[in-house]
C-alpha cells in the first residue's frame, strides 16, 4: 500500500540531513508504526508520503501512485492528520467537520458510521469552537476530519501527543476498528508503550531506520537476558549498578532498573549491592519491552 | 461547485468572527472619509487679508467697507503697492490680497467694466477656494446693487489668482486617493494574511492533501475579499456623498468596473506576498511597507507626480493605484466617460493579468 525506496531528504540546501536511505513498505490493512524520539524524521517522512515535500533522492508510492507524478491522485484518496493541531480554531466542531466533509466531496451523513464511535464523544460540544477544546477532544475532532471521506490510507502524525492516558487508550481502540474496515494506517508516536499496539513497527532515529519488525519479533530478538532490579535508594542503586564491572547496560525504568550483564550468569551482583549498603534488593528476569530494544539498538 | 461555496462561506464566517479584522476592514475607510470630511466642512471665518488700493476712489472704498464688514474677513492693513504682497504672503499672516487698479471707478463708469485682482494663498487649497468664493459673492452682490442704482449694466469682474498651488490639488482629490489607498491596503493585506494564516496554523497542509485543487483554494480566498472590497467601495461613495457632498459625476458602472479591476490587481499582489511570507506578522508588515508607502507617495494624490525626479516618475508608472487614481478622478470628479480613461483601464488590465498569472503560477502546491 505504501512503499519507500532509498528516500533521502535534506533541509537548508543540503546542510541539514533529515532522513537517509529509508526503505520500507506497508501492507494493505496494516497498522504500521513509526517509532522514534522527537526530531527523528517522522514528520518529514509523512510529508513526503502525503506529497507535501519532495524527497531529494529515492521514490515512494502510496496506493500504487507515485508521490511526485501522481500527487493529485494520492491527495484524492488519503487521510492526513498532521502532528500540530490543524483545524480552524474559530469554527465550531460541527462547522469544521462539515467543512472538511464538503472539501473532500462527501457529507457527514454518508460516512457517519466511520466516525460515529469517536464523534459521539465530542458531539455534546459540537457548537463549541475548536480553539476552546481540550487536547484529547481536539485530537478526536482532527481524527474525525481525517476520516470523514473514507480514506484508503490514513496518515497519523503523532496523534496522541499531549493526550491523556485514557483518551490515548480509546484512540488506539478506534484505530483497531478502522483497521477492521480495511483502512491502512501509518502512525507515528514517541510513546514506546504504543508500539506494541501496531502490527509492525519501524524504529527510527536521526533519520535512519534501525529495525523493522512486528513488536513481538523485536522483543524476541533481544539477544540477552534482561533483569529488573528493585529496592534501596533508587538513584544510588543506579549509580552503583552502572559502576559494577559485570554490567553491560543499566537504565532507570519506572520504579525499577532494567539491567543487562556482560555474562548472563551474575551470581555476584547481590553480594556486590550488599557491600554497597543496599538493603532489600530484589532481582528478577523480565521480558523486554520495545523500549528496551530501542535503547539497545541506539547503543550499538 | 458546492465545495467552493462552502469554502467561501467558511472564509466569511472567519472574517465575521474576528473583530479585529472586521474593524480594520470597515473601520479604515469610514475613519478616513469621516476624518477628511470633518476637516473639510469647517466654515472659514475671519480670514486675514490685505488690501492694495491704487484707485482710492468712491467705489473702491465702498467695496473695501463691505469686505471689512463681512464676518468672513479681517482686513489687516492696507498696503501701498503690490511689491509688499509677496513678503506678507511668505510670512503666512495673510490668506488673501485684494488689489484695486488705478482708475477703478473711471473704468467702471466709462467702459462699464472694471476688474479687481484677488490673490489667494493656495498652499491650503480648501481655504483658498472657500474665501475666494466668499469675496466673489460680496463683489457680485455689490455689482447688482450698483447696476440697479445706476440704471445701466456695470460690471466688476474679480480676477482670481491662486498662488503656490494653481491647480488647487487637494479637497476632492482625497476621495480618489483614499479609495486607492484603502482598497489597496485592505485587498493585499487581507489576502496575504488569510493565506499565510492557513500556513501558520497548519490547515494548509490538510487542504493541500485533499481533492480540493490548489487553484480553488486561491479562488475561495479571493472571492470574499473581492466582495468585501466592493462593499467598501460603496461605503466610501456613500460617505463621501453624505459628508463631503461629493457625488459620482460620471458613470457609476464604469467606476465600479474600474474599481473591480483594481481590486483584483491588489488581490493578486496580496497573493504574491503571501507566497514568500511565513508568518501572519511578516505578511502584514510586507503588505504595509511594500504597498502603503508606494501607494501614498507615488499615486499622485499627496504629491504631484509631475514634480518628482524622473526616476520616481518612472517608478510611479509601475504602481497600479496611480492609474486607478486617474480613472477615479476623471470618472468621479470630472464626469468623463470611457473614452477618457480607456488607456488607463488598458494598463490596469495588463497589470492585473500579469500579476494574477505570476501569483497563480508561483502558488505552491507543496510545502516548500
Amino acid at each position: 500500500m505504501i512503499t519507500l525506496n532509498n528516500i533521502k531528504k535534506t533541509y537548508n540546501k543540503g546542510t541539514v540531513s533529515a532522513v537517509q536511505n529509508i526503505n520500507f513498505s506497508v501492507n494493505k490493512g496494516e497498522i504500521f508504526g513509526l517509532i522514534g524520539p522527537d526530531g527523528a524524521g517522522k514528520t518529514t517522512l509523512f510529508r513526503i508520503l502525503t506529497t507535501l515535500l519532495l524527497a531529494d533522492e529515492g521514490t515512494a508510492t502510496v496506493n500504487g501512485f507515485d508521490v511526485v507524478k501522481d500527487y493529485g491522485k494520492i491527495r484524492d484518496c488519503v487521510g492526513y492528520m498532521p502532528g500540530k493541531f490543524s483545524l480552524y480554531q474559530d469554527l465550531t466542531i460541527e462547522e469544521n467537520l462539515n467543512f472538511f466533509a464538503t472539501v473532500f466531496g462527501t457529507t457527514i451523513r454518508e460516512n457517519y458510521h466511520l466516525i460515529k464511535d469517536i464523534y459521539v464523544q465530542i458531539e455534546p460540544f459540537k457548537n463549541r469552537r475548536a480553539g476552546k477544546l481540550s487536547g484529547g477532544m481536539k485530537q478526536k475532532l482532527a481524527l474525525c476530519c481525517a476520516l470523514i471521506h473514507k480514506p484508503v490510507v490514513l496518515f497519523l502524525d503523532e496523534p496522541t501527543t499531549g493526550v491523556d492516558v485514557v483518551s490515548r487508550k480509546e484512540f488506539w481502540e478506534m484505530l483497531k476498528r478502522l483497521k477492521a474496515q480495511g483502512i491502512t494506517i501509518l502512525v507515528s508516536t514517541a510513546y514506546m508503550d504504543e508500539a506494541k499496539l501496531c502490527d509492525r513497527i519501524a524504529l527510527i532515529q536521526k533519520g535512519k531506520i534501525l529495525s523493522i519488525e512486528t513488536p513481538e519479533k523485536i522483543v524476541e530478538s533481544f539477544p540477552v537476558k534482561l533483569f529488573a532490579i528493585r529496592g534501596g535508594k533508587a538513584y544510588k542503586l543506579l549509580e552503583d549498578m552502572r559502576a559494577f564491572n559485570g554490567t553491560d547496560s543499566c537504565f532507570a525504568f519506572g520504579d525499577a532498573l532494567h539491567v543487562t550483564f556482560k555474562n548472563d550468569e551474575n551470581n555476584t551482583v547481590l553480594q556486590y549491592l550488599d557491600s554497597k549498603g543496599h538493603i532489600g534488593v530484589s532481582i528478577e528476569t523480565i521480558t523486554p519491552t520495545v523500549e528496551d530494544c530501542f535503547i539497545r539498538l541506539l547503543k550499538k | 461547485m458546492k465545495q467552493l461555496l462552502v469554502f467561501i462561506r467558511k472564509e466569511f464566517l472567519q472574517v465575521f468572527r474576528d473583530r479585529k479584522t472586521l474593524l480594520m476592514l470597515f473601520g479604515l475607510p469610514i475613519a478616513q472619509i469621516v476624518l477628511f470630511g470633518f476637516a473639510l466642512s469647517t466654515e472659514i471665518k475671519d480670514s486675514k487679508i490685505v488690501v492694495v488700493d491704487y484707485a482710492k476712489d468712491e467705489t473702491s472704498t465702498q467695496i473695501i467697507t463691505k469686505i471689512a464688514g463681512s464676518r468672513y474677513f479681517d482686513v489687516q492693513q492696507s498696503l501701498q503697492s503690490t511689491a509688499q504682497l509677496e513678503a506678507a504672503f511668505k510670512k503666512g499672516i495673510i490668506k488673501m490680497a485684494v488689489v484695486f487698479p488705478a482708475n477703478f471707478s473711471k473704468d467702471l463708469l466709462h467702459t462699464n467694466h472694471a476688474t479687481i485682482q484677488i490673490i489667494a494663498d493656495a498652499s491650503d487649497p480648501n481655504t483658498a477656494t472657500t474665501i475666494t468664493n466668499y469675496i466673489t459673492n460680496i463683489i457680485n452682490t455689490y455689482n447688482v446693487q450698483l447696476a440697479n442704482a445706476a440704471g445701466q449694466p456695470l460690471q466688476i469682474v474679480p480676477e482670481v489668482q491662486m498662488l503656490y498651488n494653481p491647480e488647487l490639488k487637494g479637497a476632492p482629490n482625497f476621495v480618489p486617493g483614499v479609495m486607492a489607498l484603502v482598497l489597496m491596503l485592505v485587498c493585499t493585506m487581507m489576502t496575504s494574511v488569510t493565506i499565510v494564516k492557513e500556513k501558520e496554523l497548519g490547515t494548509m497542509e490538510i487542504l493541500l492533501v485533499s481533492p480540493f485543487k490548489p487553484i480553488y483554494i486561491i479562488f475561495s480566498k479571493l472571492v470574499p475579499n473581492l466582495i468585501i472590497s466592493i462593499v467598501n467601495l460603496f461605503i466610501i461613495l456613500i460617505l463621501s456623498s453624505v459628508f463631503l457632498d461629493l457625488q459620482v459625476k460620471g458613470s457609476l458602472l464604469l467606476l465600479v468596473f474600474a474599481t473591480t479591476l483594481f481590486i483584483v490587481t491588489s488581490l493578486s499582489v496580496g497573493l504574491l506576498l503571501s507566497i514568500g511570507a511565513k508568518t501572519q506578522q511578516a505578511a502584514m508588515t510586507s503588505s504595509l511597507m511594500g504597498m502603503m508607502l508606494p501607494t501614498m507617495l507615488l499615486t499622485g494624490f499627496l504629491f504631484p507626480i509631475e514634480n518628482m525626479p524622473w526616476l520616481l516618475q518612472v517608478l510611479a508608472n509601475l504602481v497600479p493605484s496611480r492609474w486607478f487614481f486617474i480613472i477615479v478622478k476623471r470618472v468621479m470628479l470630472e464626469g468623463l466617460g470611457f473614452a477618457a480613461v480607456w488607456k488607463e483601464i488598458l494598463i490596469l488590465v495588463a497589470m492585473c493579468a500579469f500579476l494574477l498569472t505570476i501569483s497563480l503560477r508561483s502558488f505552491k502546491i507543496r510545502l516548500q
